[in-house]
Parts: structure tokens; C-alpha cells; sequence
């Protein structure tokens, strides 16, 4: 590089008034490059020309110039950064042309071009410059770090430069060096503004950790420097810095005769004055910063060196003795983190102090929520915070406990055991026998001795050896347990209470067990915690288990009104007997303290209380609670024998009291009872489900074979439970198949059993149920399974004489030819074959679209056979085979598949010549003239098998609807042709009652657009596999909404109109609301009418109110608004007659609503309503319904203050 | 108007928690004391920020109500004797009820015997029609009984 120099422009820099030395050397060696691309091929070739000068440094300018806005600004540097990018413009270029500017003595415009070329590095960071650039650059910054005018710049460069990566080429040590003594010499930090401040801390961030070995050469100018820096900082963006940067300082130098050891002192007298974090920001402050985040800070930077041991401890306790709950808070936190990092050489000598002051608040802040049975673990910012300095408090504890262990000193531990006040306050809780209504400071007394013992136990093998040693045997002295009494004592009831049980020896007894017993099952999480099976403490508590099992299972099993005082105390002394046998079940098999005899009795007394006591609804939940949470234990630690255990006298011995008929019990707590413990293993919940299924069968038998009514209930609830809580547990738990297809095999075993199953009664509700379930089970199975339920079921079917006796066969069979004369009324449902056929229906409704079904043409034959004779379910699996019917099967042809066109074919041409006069759909697909009609009702006068059918080419057409086949359309033409045809001259015609037969025809096809566009639950739905086509509603409704309205229009009979707007109310309140705003202009005037026509019936007051809702929906949206104010009269005409409507009280109050949102309307369209509006909400005023009257209140405010200052109208 | 406020620490209450009233689909539902209090326990005193009930003007116990006859009688408490404010709250309840009930309601305003100075002539001022109509022509009071009447929170 011996030519580089050749080409050097030296520049004067000035700073302040003073010009400073020449300082700055660029080197323009790109020129040379250029000149011999092959020896420096990276740079850029030929090929990729410089831009022109004066196609950027008009950017330069705009940066520069005052009056550019701040975007513009922005604009440029981008252009320029852009240009470096792909090397068109060199950063020497650059740096040349904006000599003046970097250069010129008006600090001003001089801090504007360093800021555009420090912003230009920080854009270009990731693009790889050479080292002499780099030198050059971070020594034109150094030295800029002296220009206190235009500071801002040179740190935004020093930082871009300082942040480069390696592979890109960063600055090197040495000048990384120099730049630190520069900061150091020149830059006075607290004298800038906060955002040159915050990157003032980011420069030395990115030196202390990019060039650590450089800055501890440093030595004590940057300790210096950095304590000068930070102090009397107060913004906290800058302190989240600043305390990380302390944090860093203090780790480059470890020495104990470091600098930093001597300036521990100044450190910490800076850091010592944020303790505890004052911080009053609101939480929507834009900062980003919370108190917790600079706590934390400050407390990583207190806790990075052993040297601060002598400042902060002392400081610490005594923000823990001040009587700010945070202050508190803060210091237990920051002592806990503190104790771990000093180490125990130097925390040893506040052992006694760090104790006493954890003692003070414990004891002041232990409350019952810390310590009460299986509570949920809330959010931390739920939690009040007494809880939380009481858990802090413990935590330090621990940490004290396991650190402070120094051995040639007393342990921490000692000072707990010994501790006179620990002494005196259990002798007082536990010795002082029972106080049948403890004192609140006696309770918390309690609960903090609990906390304190049960933490020390668990910390170590060790501790829980002291604390047994210290306190076990006394309580059990307490408790009058001794390892000699027996179980024979406990067995002949002769175990007695010399005195009132003491509650608070309970309660530390419970607590010290799950203590040993949490040490024991940290032994699977901590392999270096080894617990002993010799270890003094196991032996002993080994010695009183099995006596103190018994002595609590007696304390449970007989509440003798001797050893309890009121409720409250036998309350709490159960619950905690019922605890500590639970605990007792709970330990590890290798840890079991108790025997094999004592943990069958254990599991036996709790399920005494289950079955002897269920009145007892406290007792009674805790009981069953303990016991799950033993069955979740041995799931979770595939424990063989306490399962057999657990199986034989928990799950089985349930059972047994369930099945019991025993009135005393709710079925239902029975049955949530045993699904409960069924929940805690699998191979329970199958044994509960076993159990289940045989009960229902029972049930079913008993009930509809039986007709007994009680049964009915039960056998309600037991369906209930099975389909919405084991089913879906056993989906969860992926076996569900295992369970739900044995199931619906039985029920087609149930029913095929001619002998057992003789139902003679008929119980619909009942039906429904069993039906749904079928469903369900049905609809969850896999396609094979699903084909064995099927055949199995069809095989039943077949072999049921009186649905398949030869001459029934042939009325199937024969459905399509015509002339069969077998009379229709011949066929008669029996009641079992009602049953047969509406689960062999639901069964076909739940499929998988994949599943074939046997027998294909017969099935459909059959279906529709009792499709007409008004068997709503045969309708909708009917409706379901052809919605899920594939559109074409690829399989080799069988004789008894049929494609869909066949299917389709087979029910729409099939004559029914021999059921009735004449083939309900065909016909009624053809029928054109009144004649016609007149003749079909002449002939089948009570018996509205058109009505059948029309239903069942609804559920027909709703399934092709859905799967979006055209064939729907013929089907709703053939309802508007029952809509349509004129009723009045049929009734001038006909003066009987078919007349009436008409128009409940026409009214059904009006119904039929319910069916049609409703979502169902029974059948078509996505539980049910159905195939659903997106958006079919919308299709549905903009097809046939113009069919509709010309019809309204065109009609001129009165009757003709009303089943008109009927279908149409139907279409238009079951279409989604974004699809009907659309075309609000031409709905709302009929729908309007259609409001004003319904209104005279009221059995139509469901339509009514979604027809309202629909006006709501139009009226809230802003694309309805045009057509709202199009129809302002007719809409408020409307909704004033609808605020008397007497049928229904929502559709009141809605349209009082609707009339409050159309208040906000513009007032020149509302004013002349206002008198109208107001009469009618003051008639409102005095509804019957509380609601409305409170709605007209506040409509009649709303319309009262239109347009007037007066109230008055 | 005289200078300086009547009353110038009132002592503030709490605010009772307002009762979810039952959903009975199937039963009328009565007019009740209640109602009548839920209706006029925000209404803003004259004087000060604050609502009837938190000054204790009113109480639940203060109104009764007889459906059948139709009759609302409310009695209020001034919060001081020579209370000259007391007719202005008498018109903002009148003007309240009038909104929130049907008018065959006959309502009767008194203070409650013995809290104020001129308990007589106020009582009678606010059970005259044509004192009270013409009271509510006079578009200061006008003024004020209706920003009284717009805190509610109803």
C-alpha cells in the first residue's frame, strides 16, 4: 500500500471557537483500486459506475438544510446509505464531498453532517468496508468525541462503528482503546440531554463487551470515568443501562485488589440510592419499561460482585425492617439472589440478623392462603402483597438454609431449632390443647410456624433430620400417637381422645408429612439429593405412620362430638386428618411409610365417607378430592400394586354403592362421584364406563319395558353423563373407538333380543336421548368400525318380522312399480319397530360421507317408506345419505350400489301409487292445476301424507342445498308452486275441512325455508360429517330472493301473501346479516310488511323477533343506512306498533332499542316522527316487564332531547 | 342568588350496590319502591358533584309506592334546614318522574317533616301544578334542573 499515501487530504477540523489540530487522515485508496480492478476484484468493478455527484448531493443538502422536514430528512440518508450499498458512491466520496460540511466552523450545519454520515453507518452495518476505512472513520469520531457541539453525531457514529460485526470488518483493539480515553477525557455525560446520555451508555456497553482485555488496561480512569458517568442518573431507559453497565464493569475486574474492589464503595453509594426502585410510571407508558424490569437490574448489578458484601447486606435489612410493603418485598428478593452470590464465607456472619428479620415477617405476614390445601396457583399480580413478602420470605429461607452451611460454623439451621421464639410459639399452638375458636393472631401464629418447619424440612435429608428430632415426637406425644399402639386398638373403636383434639398440632403435623413427603419425590427431579432409608428422620416418622394413619382415619371416620368443639373446628380438623391421609398415600413406593394393610384401610376409610356419609357435602368433597388426587399420584407413578389396591377397594367399591338403589343420595352426585374417580386412569374410567353401559342398558330395559317412570329419570342423567363426559374423555385420551363401538354393538344386541326387549312403551324424551348418544357414539368411530355398527344394525333390521315380512318386502320393493295395491293405513308403526327405525336412522345420520352402507337401494326404499308416513329421523338420514352420497364410486360395481344420479332418480321418481291415490312427490312435482290439488285432498282427507312428503323433500332438498347440488332448485320451485297457487278459490270451492288441509300445506312450504337455511342439530351439521358447501346460505339466498319479491308483488290474495312473507321472513332472518345488507334497498320494505303481516298470529313470535333482530342487524350497519333512510317512516310506523306487541316481551324491548339507535339518525329526517315516537315509548312507560320500562325510559330521553331544549313535547 | 354555597360540606355516602333485579319470564312486574329509587338516586344536587343518594337526600325507604291507586309519594331530606335548594331538587324529581313513569301515576313531593326551615310553603310549592309549570317556563331553572338531571347514569 506504499502508493496510498500519495493521495491524502488533510482536513481541519474545528471544535467549538478553537481549531484543534489537524487530526484526520482519510485515505483515498479506492481510486487506485479502481485504476487495477484485478488486483482488488472485491471492489467495485468498472462495470458498476460511481454515481454523478449531483445526483445525491442534493441529499446531502436537504439534510443539512434547516427548513427540510423531519422525514425528508430521513428520505435522504436512506438515498445516500442506499448508493454505499451497492457501491455505487464510496464512503471516501462521501466523506470528500462533505468536507465543508464536516468541517465548517458553524457548529450548527458541522453536527448536521456528522449526524447524516454517522446515520449513513449505521444503515450500512452489515455491508463489509477495509480496515483502513474503518481506522479512518473511528479516528474521525474520536476525535469528534472532543466537539462537544456536535456530540450527537460522533456517538451515533462511534456506536455504528463499535457494533460492527467481524465478518464485516470492525474497528480493531487498539483504536477501540483510544476511543474509550477519548469518551473518558472529553464527554460529560450528565450534562447531556437523555437521549445523547442513553447512547453515551451504549457506547461504553458495546466497549466494556466487544473489547474487554483493551478497557482493563484501562484500570482505574474507566472506573472512574464510569462511576462519573452514571451518577445522579435518573431516566429510566438510561438507569436499565446503567445498572448493566455497572453490572459488566465489576466483572472485568475479579481481582480482590482490584480497581473495582476500591471502588466498590463510590459503585455502590451510586447504585445504593435506587434501593428499593421507586418507580411511579403508569403502565400504558410509552417507555416500555416496567418497575419490574429495573428491580431486576438493579438487582443483577448488586448481586455481580462479592464486594459489595459489606454495603449491601446491611442496607438490605434495613429496607427489609422499614414498613413499605414493597421496600419489604423488594429487599427479601434481592437478599435471596444476594445470599447465593456473596457465598457463604461472607453471608455467615448475618446469619443471626438475615433470621431474625425472616422470622419478623414471616410471623407478621403468613396468612391461610399460603398454606391452605390445594389452592389454584394465581398470577402473580392477583396475589395481594402480604402473600407475596410471605412467600419471598420463605424463599429466602431456603436459599439461607442451603447456602449457609459453612462448615466450621453453627448452620442456619441451628439458629431455626433453637430459636426460643419457634420454641415458645409451637408449645402455644400445638400444646395449649384446642382453642375452639382460635384467635386471627393465633392462626397466623400457626401458619407461619407451619411455613417456616415445612420449608426447613424440605430443603435437605439434614434439616428434616433436626426438625423431626426437634418436633416430631412432641406432636405425636400431642396427638397420642405412639409407634406401640396398635390396629387392633383402632379396629375395636376403642382408640379414644384423652382430650380435644388440637387443631394446631394437626395442622404442623399435616405440614411437616407433605414436607417429607415433597423431599422424598425430589429425589426423581434431584439426583444429588439422596435420601437414606436409614436416615434418622425416615426412621422415626416410619415408626409413627402406621398408628398416626389410623389415629386420623379415626379422627375422620367417628367425629366424636367429645374431641370436637363446634363445626368450624370439626371443619378444620377433618379437612386436615383428610389431608394427611392423603399424604400419607402419596409417597413414593420405595419411600411408603405406611403398610400395605394400613394403605388399604386408609383408602377404605375415605371411601366410607364417600358411601355412609354423603349428607355431609364438606366431608363428602374432600374425601372424594383426596381420593383422586391418590388415583392421579399412582397414574402418574405406574404404581402396579397400590393400583390393584386402589382398583379393588376404591373404583370397584364405588361402583357397588352406585348401583345400590339408595334414595337417600342425588343420582347425580352419585354419578359425578364416580366419573370423577374414573378420571384418574384410564383402566378406572373403563371399569366406571363398563359399569355405565350396564347400567344403562338396565336402565333402558327397566324403563320402557317396565314403564317405570323413576327409572326414565336416572336412565336420562346416566346418557347425559356418558355422552358429554366419558365420550369426550375418552376422545381426549384417543381410545374412543374402544369404548364407543361395543357400545352401539350392544344396543343393537339390546334390540335384537326379541325376548328382553319388548317395548311397550313409549317414552319420546327418553327416545331422543338414547338417540342422541347413538349419534354421537356413532359420529366419533372410525369408517371400519362404522361399517360393522351398520351391518350389524341392518342385520337386525331384516331379521325383525313385522318390518320385514314378505308381503312388507314387497311394498318396499314394489314402491316404484305401479298398481300395488296394499292399502296404506295397514302399515302401523309398532313401538318397537319405532325404536328399531329411529336408531337404526341415527346411525345412518352420524356416517362418515366414506362409509358404505349395506344394501344401498333397500335402505333407501325403507326410508322413504316411513319418510312418508311422517318418521321425522328416517327423513333426516335420508336427507343425510344424500348430502354425504360421494359423487362417484370408483369400486368395482356391486348389484347393490348405486350412484348418485340412481339414488336421486330412485326417490324423485318413485310412484307411491300404492300407499297413496297418487305419488306425493312426483305429483306434487307435477301438479299444475287447483283441480288437481282439490282432487288429491278428496281423496286422502285425514291422512296429510302430502304433508309427509313435503317434509321430507325439505330435509331432501337441505341436504343437496348444502352439498350445493342443482337439483334443489326443483324442489323449492315446487314449494313456491304451493305457495303460490291461489287459496282463496280452493276455498270458495271446497267448504269442508280439506280446505284448512290447503292452506297448512302451504304454510308448511313455507316452513320448509326454516328447515332449508337453519343450522340443525339433530343431523346435517359438521359433528355429523355433513358435506357442507361455503357460503350455500348466500348462494341460497341472492338465487332466490328476486323469485321471491316479484311473487309478493304479483299476488293479490290476501292468504296468498301471508305464506309468502312467511317463506320470505324465513329465507332472509336465517341468511347471514353481511349477505342480506347488501341488498337492504330491496329487503326492507317487504320485510317490513312481512313484520306487519305476522304480527296478527302469534304463534309466529319467534319468526317476529329474528325478523327484528335482522332489522337491528340493518339498522347498526353502515351500508344499510341508505336504505334505512329511504324507509324512515315505514320502519318507525312499524316499530311503534311492534312496542305494544303483547306475545312476547324481547320483541318490546328490541324494538325500543331499535328505535333508540334510529335516534341518532339525522335530525331533519326524525323530528317529524318525534311526537309519534314519543307517544308511543310513554304508552311503553307503563309495560308490564321491568326491562322494557326501563328501555322506553331511555328512549323516550334519547328522542325527547332531539332538537329541543325543552323535555316537553 | 346568594353568595357562596348553602351547604358548604355536605357529607358524602357511599353509593349502594344496585340490586340485579330477578328475570321472571312469566310474572308482571310490579312498580316498586326500588324502581322509583333506581330511577332518582343519581340525580346531581344542585350544589355539588355529587348524587342525591350519596348526600342521603333520598333513600330507599323514603319513596313508597302504591301500584293500585297509582300513587308514588317521595319524601326527601335536605342536607341543612334553611336549604334553599331544597324546591330545586323537588323540580328535578318531579321533572325525573314525569319522564320515567306513565302519567296516570299521581306523585306527591314533600321534604320529610321537620328538616327544613319553611317545610309548609315548600311542600306546597312543589305539589302545585301551576308553580311547578311555571317554574320549568323559567329557562334558568329550566337550565339547571335539566344539567341536574343529566348525570344520570341510567
Amino acid at each position: 500500500m506504499g502508493h496510498v499515501s500519495s493521495d491524502i487530504i488533510a482536513v481541519r477540523w474545528y471544535g467549538g471557537n478553537t481549531p484543534l489540530k489537524p487530526s484526520f487522515c482519510f485515505c483515498y485508496a479506492p481510486f487506485h483500486r479502481r485504476e487495477n480492478p484485478h488486483r482488488f476484484p472485491t471492489r467495485s468493478s468498472p462495470s458498476t459506475p460511481m454515481a454523478n455527484p449531483s445526483s445525491w448531493i442534493s441529499h446531502v443538502e436537504a439534510f443539512v438544510d434547516d427548513s427540510a422536514l423531519p422525514n425528508q430528512k430521513l428520505a435522504s440518508v436512506d438515498a445516500i446509505a442506499a448508493l454505499v450499498k451497492k457501491d455505487l458512491l464510496t464512503l471516501e466520496t462521501l466523506v470528500r464531498e462533505m468536507e465543508l460540511y464536516l468541517t465548517t466552523p458553524d457548529h450548527i450545519i458541522r453536527s448536521r453532517g456528522t449526524i447524516l454520515l454517522a446515520e449513513v453507518l449505521t444503515r450500512i452495518m452489515g455491508k463489509s468496508l477495509n480496515a483502513s476505512t474503518i481506522g479512518s472513520l473511528v479516528e474521525f469520531f474520536t476525535s469528534r468525541l472532543a466537539d462537544w457541539q456536535a456530540l450527537c453525531g460522533a456517538l451515533i457514529g462511534c456506536l455504528a462503528l463499535l457494533r460492527r460485526k467481524d465478518i464485516v470488518g470492525m474497528v480493531k483493539g487498539g483504536d477501540a482503546k483510544r476511543l474509550a480515553k477519548s469518551f473518558l477525557k472529553n464527554v460529560q455525560v450528565q450534562s447531556l440531554a437523555v437521549d445523547d446520555r442513553k447512547r453515551c451508555f451504549e457506547v461504553l456497553q458495546c466497549l466494556l463487551d466487544t473489547f474487554p482485555e483493551n478497557m482493563v488496561t484501562l484500570g482505574d480512569d474507566l472506573v472512574y470515568g464510569i462511576c462519573d458517568a452514571i451518577d445522579e442518573e435518573k431516566d429510566p431507559r438510561c438507569l436499565l443501562l446503567t445498572f448493566h453497565l455497572v453490572e459488566t464493569l465489576v466483572q472485568l475486574f475479579p481481582d480482590p485488589h482490584g480497581f473495582v474492589a476500591d471502588f466498590a464503595n463510590d459503585l455502590f453509594e451510586i447504585l445504593g440510592r435506587y434501593f428499593p426502585v421507586y418507580f411511579t410510571h403508569q403502565r400504558s407508558d410509552d417507555l416500555g419499561i416496567t418497575r419490574d424490569e429495573l428491580s431486576g437490574a438493579l438487582m443483577r448489578a448488586f448481586c455481580s460482585t462479592p464486594y459489595f458484601e459489606p454495603l449491601a447486606v446491611p442496607l438490605l435489612l434495613e429496607k427489609l425492617s422499614s414498613s413499605l410493603p414493597l421496600a419489604k418485598l423488594d429487599s427479601l428478593r434481592y437478599l435471596n439472589d444476594c445470599i447465593s452470590c456473596y457465598g457463604a464465607v461472607r453471608m455467615m456472619k448475618y446469619a443471626e440478623t438475615v433470621w431474625s428479620a425472616l422470622k419478623d415477617t414471616i410471623f407478621s405476614f403468613s396468612t391461610r392462603d399460603l398454606s391452605l390445601p390445594s389452592t389454584v396457583e394465581s398470577v402473580r399480580e392477583m396475589e395481594p402483597l402480604g402473600a407475596q413478602i410471605a412467600k419471598a420470605a420463605l424463599n429466602c429461607l431456603r436459599t439461607a438454609l442451603s447456602e449457609l452451611n459453612y462448615p466450621n460454623a453453627k448452620p442456619f439451621l441451628s439458629l431455626i431449632v433453637e430459636d426460643e421464639d419457634i420454641e415458645k410459639a409451637f408449645n402455644f399452638v400445638s400444646g395449649e390443647g384446642c382453642y375452639p375458636v382460635p384467635s386471627k393472631e393465633s392462626q397466623s401464629q400457626l401458619y407461619a410456624l407451619g411455613s417456616i418447619l415445612s420449608t426447613s424440612s424440605k430443603v435437605s435429608s439434614d434439616c428434616c433430620d433436626r426438625i423431626f428430632q426437634k418436633f416430631f415426637t412432641p406432636l405425636m406425644d400431642m396427638l397420642g400417637v405412639s409407634p406401640s399402639s396398635t390396629v387392633d386398638a383402632f379396629n375395636a373403636k376403642s382408640y379414644s381422645f384423652l382430650k380435644a383434639v388440637s387443631f394446631g398440632a394437626i395442622y404442623i403435623c399435616v405440614e411437616l408429612l407433605s414436607a417429607c413427603r415433597d423431599l422424598t419425590l425430589s429425589t426423581e427431579v434431584l439426583p444429588q439429593q439422596v435420601i437414606l432409608l436409614h436416615d434418622e428422620w425416615f426412621c422415626l416418622f416410619k415408626r409413627f405412620a402406621t398408628p398416626l394413619t389410623y389415629s386420623l382415619g379415626s379422627m375422620v371416620a367417628t367425629p366424636d362430638s367429645s374431641i370436637l368443639v363446634n363445626e368450624d373446628h370439626r371443619h378444620e380438623v377433618v379437612g386436615y386428618a383428610v389431608k394427611g391421609l392423603q399424604v400419607l398415600t402419596t409417597f413414593p413406593e420405595c419411600y411408603s411409610p405406611i403398610s400395605q394393610d394400613a394403605y388399604k384401610d386408609t383408602l377404605a376409610i375415605l371411601v366410607n365417607i364417600i358411601t355412609d356419609i354423603p349428607g355431609d357435602s364438606y366431608v363428602w368433597r374432600l374425601s372424594l378430592n383426596a381420593l383422586i388426587q391418590i388415583g392421579l399420584f399412582i397414574d402418574k407413578f405406574n404404581d402396579s400394586q397400590k393400583a390393584i389396591c386402589y382398583r379393588e377397594f376404591v373404583v370397584q367399591r364405588i361402583l357397588l354403592w352406585v348401583s345400590l338403589d339408595d334414595s337417600s343420595v342425588r343420582f347425580a352426585q352419585k354419578l359425578e362421584s364416580v366419573y370423577e374417580i374414573g378420571m384418574t386412569g384410564r383402566e378406572y374410567m373403563l371399569a366406571v364406563t363398563q359399569w355405565l353401559e350396564q347400567a344403562i342398558f338396565a336402565k333402558i330395559l327397566e324403563a320402557c319395558v317396565n314403564c317405570n317412570f323413576s327409572s326414565a329419570e336416572i336412565l336420562l342423567s346416566m346418557l347425559k353423563c356418558y355422552s358429554h363426559q366419558v365420550l369426550p374423555w375418552f376422545h381426549k385420551a384417543n381410545s374412543f373407538d374402544e369404548v364407543a363401538m361395543p357400545f352401539a354393538i350392544n344396543v343393537w344386541k339390546l334390540m335384537g333380543d326379541n325376548n328382553a326387549f319388548n317395548v311397550n312403551f313409549k317414552d319420546q324424551v327418553v327416545l331422543d336421548t338414547i338417540m342422541m348418544t347413538m349419534k354421537l357414539v356413532v359420529s366419533g368411530c372410525t369408517e371400519e368400525n362404522q361399517v360393522l355398527i351398520v351391518q350389524k344394525g341392518y342385520t337386525i333390521l331384516l331379521s325383525t318380522r313385522s318390518l320385514f315380512s314378505e308381503e312388507k318386502l314387497a311394498a318396499y320393493t314394489a314402491l316404484n312399480s305401479e298398481g300395488s295395491e296394499s292399502a296404506p293405513d295397514s302399515v302401523c308403526l309398532a313401538c318397537k319397530d319405532e325404536w328399531l327405525i329411529s336408531l337404526f336412522s341415527s346411525v345412518l345420520i352420524a356416517l362418515r360421507p366414506r362409509t358404505p352402507i349395506p344394501d344401498v337401494k333397500l335402505i333407501l326404499k325403507l326410508l322413504m317408506f316411513f319418510s312418508l308416513k311422517g318418521h321425522v329421523p328416517a327423513t333426516q338420514a335420508l336427507a343425510s345419505m344424500i348430502n354425504k352420497w360421494p359423487e362417484s364410486r370408483n369400486e368395482t360395481e356391486e348389484s347393490n350400489v348405486c350412484s348418485f344420479e340412481e339414488a336421486i332418480e330412485l326417490i324423485f321418481e318413485m310412484d307411491l301409487s300404492s300407499l297413496i291415490y297418487s305419488c306425493p312427490f312426483r305429483k306434487l312435482r307435477d301438479l299444475t292445476s287447483n283441480e288437481e290439488i282439490n282432487l288429491l285432498f278428496l281423496k286422502n282427507d285425514d291422512k296429510p301424507f302430502l304433508i309427509h312428503a313435503l317434509e321430507g323433500l325439505t330435509w331432501i332438498g337441505k341436504g343437496l342445498l348444502m352439498r350445493g347440488h342443482e337439483k334443489v332448485k326443483e324442489i323449492v320451485m315446487l314449494f313456491m308452486k304451493c305457495l303460490l297457487s291461489n287459496q282463496d278459490e280452493i276455498i270458495k270451492a271446497r267448504q269442508d275441512g280439506s280446505a284448512d288441509q290447503y292452506s297448512f300445506l302451504a304454510r308448511s312450504a313455507a316452513d320448509a325455508f326454516h328447515i332449508l337455511l337453519c343450522d340443525s342439530d339433530e343431523c346435517l351439521n359438521k359433528r355429523f360429517h355433513a358435506t357442507i358447501k361455503p357460503l350455500y346460505k348466500q348462494r341460497f339466498f341472492s338465487s332466490i330472493i328476486m323469485v321471491l319479491l316479484s311473487s309478493i308483488k304479483e299476488s293479490d290474495s290476501k292468504r296468498t301473501r301471508a305464506v309468502l312473507f312467511r317463506a320470505f321472513g324465513h329465507v332472509i332472518s336465517n341468511t347471514p346479516l353481511a349477505a342480506v345488507v347488501m341488498h337492504a334497498n330491496k329487503v326492507l320494505p317487504p320485510l317490513l310488511d312481512a313484520l306487519s303481516v305476522l304480527t296478527s298470529d302469534a304463534m309466529d313470535k319467534d319468526l317476529i323477533y329474528s325478523l327484528l333482530m335482522l332489522l337491528s342487524g340493518i339498522l347498526m350497519d353502515d351500508s344499510g343506512k341508505e336504505a334505512v333512510m329511504n324507509n324512515i317512516h315505514l320502519i318507525i310506523g312499524h316499530l311503534t306498533r311492534l312496542i305494544s306487541y303483547p306475545h312476547m316481551m324481547i320483541v318490546r324491548e328490541t324494538a325500543i332499542q331499535c328505535l333508540v339507535a334510529m335516534s341518532g339518525l339525522p335530525h331533519a329526517r326524525i323530528y317529524p316522527m318525534r311526537p309519534q315516537v314519543l307517544r308511543a315509548v310513554s304508552n311503553a312507560l307503563d309495560d308490564r316487564k321491568r326491562t322494557v320500562r326501563l328501555e322506553a325510559v331511555k328512549c323516550h330521553q334519547a328522542w325527547s332531547s332531539i332538537a329541543s331544549r325543552s323535555l316537553h313535547f | 342568588m346568594t353568595p357562596g354555597l348553602i351547604n358548604a360540606n355536605p357529607v358524602v355516602h357511599a353509593k349502594k350496590e344496585r340490586v340485579a333485579r330477578s328475570d321472571d319470564l312469566h310474572a308482571d312486574d310490579a312498580v316498586d319502591a326500588l324502581d322509583v329509587f333506581d330511577s332518582v338516586r343519581d340525580i346531581r344536587d344542585p350544589e355539588h358533584p355529587y348524587s342525591l343518594e350519596q348526600l342521603s337526600v333520598l333513600s330507599e325507604d323514603s319513596i313508597t309506592v302504591d301500584e293500585k291507586l297509582g300513587r308514588i309519594l317521595i319524601t326527601f331530606t335536605p342536607t341543612v334546614q334553611h336549604c334553599s335548594m331544597a324546591t330545586v331538587i323537588g323540580l328535578c324529581l318531579r321533572l325525573k318522574l314525569m319522564c320515567c313513569f306513565p302519567p296516570h301515576f299521581k306523585v306527591d313531593i314533600n321534604v320529610s317533616p321537620g328538616s327544613h326551615a319553611n317545610e309548609e310553603s315548600v311542600n306546597k310549592q312543589l305539589n302545585d301544578k301551576e308553580r311547578v309549570a311555571a317554574a320549568l317556563e323559567n329557562p334558568n331553572l329550566r337550565q339547571l334542573v335539566e344539567e341536574c338531571l343529566l348525570s344520570n347514569e341510567l
